[in-house]
């Protein structure tokens, strides 16, 4: 199974080959992620598109090699992040990277801190552990609330989680995860749990922060809005395969395969009013039972019979934009 | 944080208040004439108009219950009719007895139970974790007191290791401790084991994880500190009854000189001071064991501070 | 109701179906065992459980020397059969155990309806109850009423029906807090339907499985319980044939007819492991969100 994309080349800070992620349950193995390519270059903020369930949580979790045991387990393929494997390196090798190297911002901020320490004390332990204490710690941590623009962030540090508001928690997360200036930092869902304005001050902090440390950011949401404010490419994910990608401009304008034009119709234009609102019909399949051909065809307008039969090959379409469609495939 | 201690030790007070009004209104306005469930049963028309006198039942209801209440706050809470002695003196004469059996098993309890429950929950499927949960359902599901008396069939009886009654050496304390830790023990043993397991699972542990915190540090600092919570309340909350409960029939198996053995003793003898002493005492005990947990748990949870 | 569901073999739909959990084997047996005595004590038992042999007084089982086909499990003091007491012995543990559920479970069942439902002060009043209530021993209320109404096993009931509501009311009232907000209960009250009518038509029924859950979780403990009661003399009297009761009146022939006290015990310990399996195994099945730990 090949893959596209960038081309593997030594310049690549993350790539991905081939990676698949498996969980064992009573009733059989979910194949979440079923073997799925890409790169990410330096300095490149990715966005990784998919409804929930099509396995883009559980490919960062790969990355970062912290799929939930003992059930999940990554069953074959290469993880290349500057050049080395990730799945040869051991797990004290990985735990140095996490935090410093590749670093990830979850979902919830209510949830993903410990209610029961400081604020200061959870965003004092990437220092910690990885040796970067310089002075004072209480200090370090005042100046990454700063950063992240929490206002008053010397009372703020010692203040617990729940006395922060929505907004600011997910700040504090970012922090955690900037702390190191990773090289690498994945945002899952960074801006769902948030109101739409909220939601915008934290993508327009991002932006910023990236623009200042020139970290590579992969972004994973189901928002398509979101990705188009700060992502430069885009990496559709389906039934735990990746089916398009492409870089934003080509994507909006060009969308390929029949699920990413799905998702495009689907979003509501001001000012352009319909009688019902677009959506993909019918449901993606169920994890335990997958189709064997395209995964798509069931729910798709186009389908032809050799799309239910036989997986269809990634095809490159124009520079940097793949994807894996009968309809594109020529014969 | 003081006004919430303040309430605390209110209700406790009032508790208390409110037991000691119950113990009095039962044992007075029972079916049985208070005087002669409290006469020996050798006795005569003189001596229940004696007692009748002696412990004011003739005046009325009310003023008894004053005078009770005034004696209950200073401790009086009348005399045992076996020993002749302030019934009150009489429990404390044997509750140290009591208190270090208690402490032994309340000790070996907590150990083994946070121990196993904790590793099952790190380590799920392993050799502890099953054998952990085989034995917490066997101490769920077995009585006490026939471990008790099979213990000492086949350690006393049979083999003749063990000491069968009494106290006095290390080994006395053997069997009856681990009597009355078999059910503490099951209860911790799983209630820890779910604790930490949620804990393991939320969304602020895999978060300690992508930060790079040491394995280590994640299950002490994180989950076991998220997962102590319910299992703190859990363990002093109705440890109290549990280890007194279990005192009694431990104390009477074993021939244990404690409050446990006194109570029994005194019921069948009628000596009723003495198990009205000892209903108060028990319920102190367990109020304010209540409120140290309560206070305690205000300090390790900060958001019941800052309400 | 999910109560049905259970035995059919319905394919489960969705993206993901639950594992398959084994059924309790153990379990069923051990409560088959138990319910086949209760009822047909008086069918299986081959003597009556009172009738006393005079002649044929501590008896061994039957694999001992001196022991007989006769009389499986041996002879008490009294040459009473072992084996048919035990049976008969059962009827007792769940009349009383049955008795004191009934009593606290309508107790805690009630309270924890009008506390969820009514929620405010009345809540924090009957929940502040319940905690304290919870931490204390049901003995000491046992020594009070056994004091002034004598030992019995109405006492028992009594003692438990007082002191067993709290668990009860607090998973109920957790359970209704959730349904309040239903929209099928918020539509009952815009239609203007009473509170009572709502706690009892409407909420009720939706908790039944909960109810039932709890009931066979708890069941064993107060066999246990009423076991103990009457072994230190406080709940059922002789001769009665109740295994707590029967295990005190052996404990004094321990040296030499062990049997006595070994066989009350083990029909506890089978009984009891049979309820917490089966409860164990219904509370996976039917409350999957483990709202009940």
């Amino acid at each position: 199974m090949g893959y596209s994309g960038m081309q593997t080349n030594g310049d690549n800070l993350l790539e991905l080959q081939d990676v698949k992620t498996s969980f064992f349950t009573k009733q059989g193995e979910v194949r979440a992620v079923d073997g799925v390519s890409f790169a990410i270059g330096k300095g490149e903020v990715v966005g990784l598109v998919g409804e929930s369930g099509c396995g883009k949580s559980i490919t960062s979790l790969s990355i970062m090699r912290l799929v939930p045991q003992p059930a999940g387990k990554i069953i074959s393929g290469r993880i290349l992040f500057k050049n080395e494997d990730l799945m040869q390196k051991s797990e004290d090798q990985m735990r140095q990277l996490r935090g410093d190297r590749i670093s990830m911002i979850l979902q919830d901020p209510m949830v993903a801190m410990n209610q029961l320490l400081t604020v200061g004390q959870q965003l004092g332990e990437p220092f910690r552990f990885h040796d970067k204490v310089k002075g004072s710690l209480r200090k370090m941590c005042i100046n990454l609330l700063r950063k992240v623009k929490v206002p008053a962030p010397e009372r703020r540090v010692d203040d617990y989680p729940f006395q922060f508001s929505g907004g600011m928690s997910q700040r504090a997360l970012i922090a955690m995860g900037i702390a190191n200036n990773p090289d690498l930092l994945i945002a899952d869902e960074p801006t769902t749990a948030l109101d739409v304005t909220i939601a915008a001050q934290v993508l327009k902090l991002m932006k910023e922060i990236q623009k200042d440390t020139r970290s590579s950011i992969i972004l994973i949401t189901h928002d398509l809005a979101t990705v188009a404010q700060i992502c430069t490419r885009v990496l559709v994910m389906y039934a735990g395969r990746i089916v398009e990608q492409a870089s934003i401009k080509t994507f909006y304008k060009n969308p390929a395969h029949p699920y990413s034009k799905g998702l495009i119709h689907s979003v509501p234009v001001l000012g352009r009013p319909v009688d019902r609102l677009f959506s993909i019909d019918g449901q993606p399949p169920s994890l335990f039972d997958m189709p064997e051909g395209c995964r798509f065809s069931p729910r798709c307008t186009r389908a032809e019979k050799r799309c239910f039969k036989h997986y269809p090959p990634e095809t490159m379409l124009e520079d940097n934009h793949s994807v894996a469609c009968w309809l594109y495939a020529g014969d | 944080m003081q006004g919430y201690i303040l309430k605390r030790i209110l209700f406790a007070a009032f508790t208390i208040f409110v037991v000691l009004t119950v113990v009095f209104f039962v044992f007075r306005l029972g079916p049985a004439d208070p005087v002669s469930v409290m006469l020996p049963p050798d006795a005569t028309p003189k001596d229940a108009e004696n007692l009748t006198k002696k412990f004011g039942l003739d005046q009325p209801l009310m003023t008894q219950y004053v005078n009770y209440i005034k004696n209950a706050v200073q401790g009086d809470f009348g005399a045992s009719f076996r020993f002749n002695e302030p019934a009150l003196k009489v429990l404390f004469e044997r509750f140290p007895a009591t208190l270090q059996l208690g402490l032994v098993a309340f000790v070996f309890s907590v150990l083994i139970g946070l121990s196993v429950g904790i590793y099952s929950a790190v380590k799920p499927n392993s050799i502890v974790d099953r054998i952990g949960r085989v034995f917490a359902l066997a101490g769920m599901s077995l009585p006490s007191f026939w471990v008790g008396v099979m213990l000492i069939l086949f350690f006393g009886v049979g083999l003749r290791w063990l000491p069968i009654a009494g106290r006095g050496t290390f080994l006395h304390y053997i069997m009856p401790a681990f009597c009355m830790s078999l059910y503490p023990i099951a209860l911790i043993t799983r209630l820890s084991r779910s604790s930490m397991l949620d804990a393991l699972k939320s969304d602020y542990v895999v978060m300690a994880r992508i930060k790079g915190v040491p394995e280590f540090y994640v299950i002490i600092t994180h989950a076991f500190k998220n997962a102590s919570i319910p299992v703190l309340t859990v363990i002093f909350g109705i440890f109290g009854a549990l280890l007194v409960g279990s005192a009694v029939v431990v104390e009477y198996i074993f021939s244990w000189p404690g409050i446990g053995r006194l109570v029994m003793e005194s019921y069948f003898a009628r000596d009723y001071p003495v198990v009205q002493v000892f209903v108060i005492f028990v319920t102190f005990v367990v109020v304010t064991l209540n409120l140290i947990v309560d206070i305690v748990y205000a300090y390790i949870d900060p958001r019941i501070r800052y309400q | 109701m999910a109560l049905l569901n259970i035995f059919s073999k319905k394919k489960r739909t969705g993206t993901k179906p639950r594992g398959r959990i084994r059924p309790p084997y153990l379990g069923f047996f051990c409560l088959g065992l138990f319910f086949l005595s209760v009822i047909f004590a008086d069918v299986i038992a081959p003597y009556d459980p009172q009738e006393g042999d005079l002649f044929n007084t501590t008896i061994p089982p039957v694999w001992q020397e001196e022991g007989s086909l006769a009389h499986i499990l041996g002879t008490d003091m009294l040459g009473r059969d072992v084996l048919s007491r035990i049976i008969h012995g059962s009827r007792m543990s769940l009349l009383i155990s049955v008795g004191c559920i009934l009593f606290y479970g309508s107790i805690g069942v009630t309270l924890g309806l009008v506390s969820g439902f009514r929620g405010g002060r009345t809540d924090m009043v009957i929940m502040r109850l319940a905690d304290l209530w919870l931490s204390l021993p049901a003995i000491i209320v046992l020594f009070m009423l056994a004091s002034v109404h004598g030992p019995s096993g109405k006492t028992i009931i009594l003692t438990f029906g007082i002191m067993g509501w709290p668990n009860y009311a607090r998973i109920v009232r957790g359970e209704c807090l959730g349904l309040k907000q239903r929209d099928f209960v918020r539509l009952a009250r815009v239609a203007g339907c009473s509170k009572l009518r709502i706690m009892f038509s409407h909420i009720l029924p939706n908790i039944v499985n909960t109810i039932i859950i709890m009931a066979t979780i708890e069941i064993g403990f107060i066999i246990v319980m009423t076991a103990t009661m009457s072994f230190l003399g406080l709940g059922t009297q002789p001769p009665s044939c109740d295994w707590g009761l029967m295990l005190a009146e052996g404990r004094q022939y321990i040296t030499y007819a062990s049997w006595l006290v070994t066989f009350p015990g083990i029909a506890i310990v089978i009984t009891v492991l049979g309820f917490n399996l089966t409860g164990d195994w219904l509370r996976e099945v039917l409350d999957p969100k483990q709202k009940l730990r």
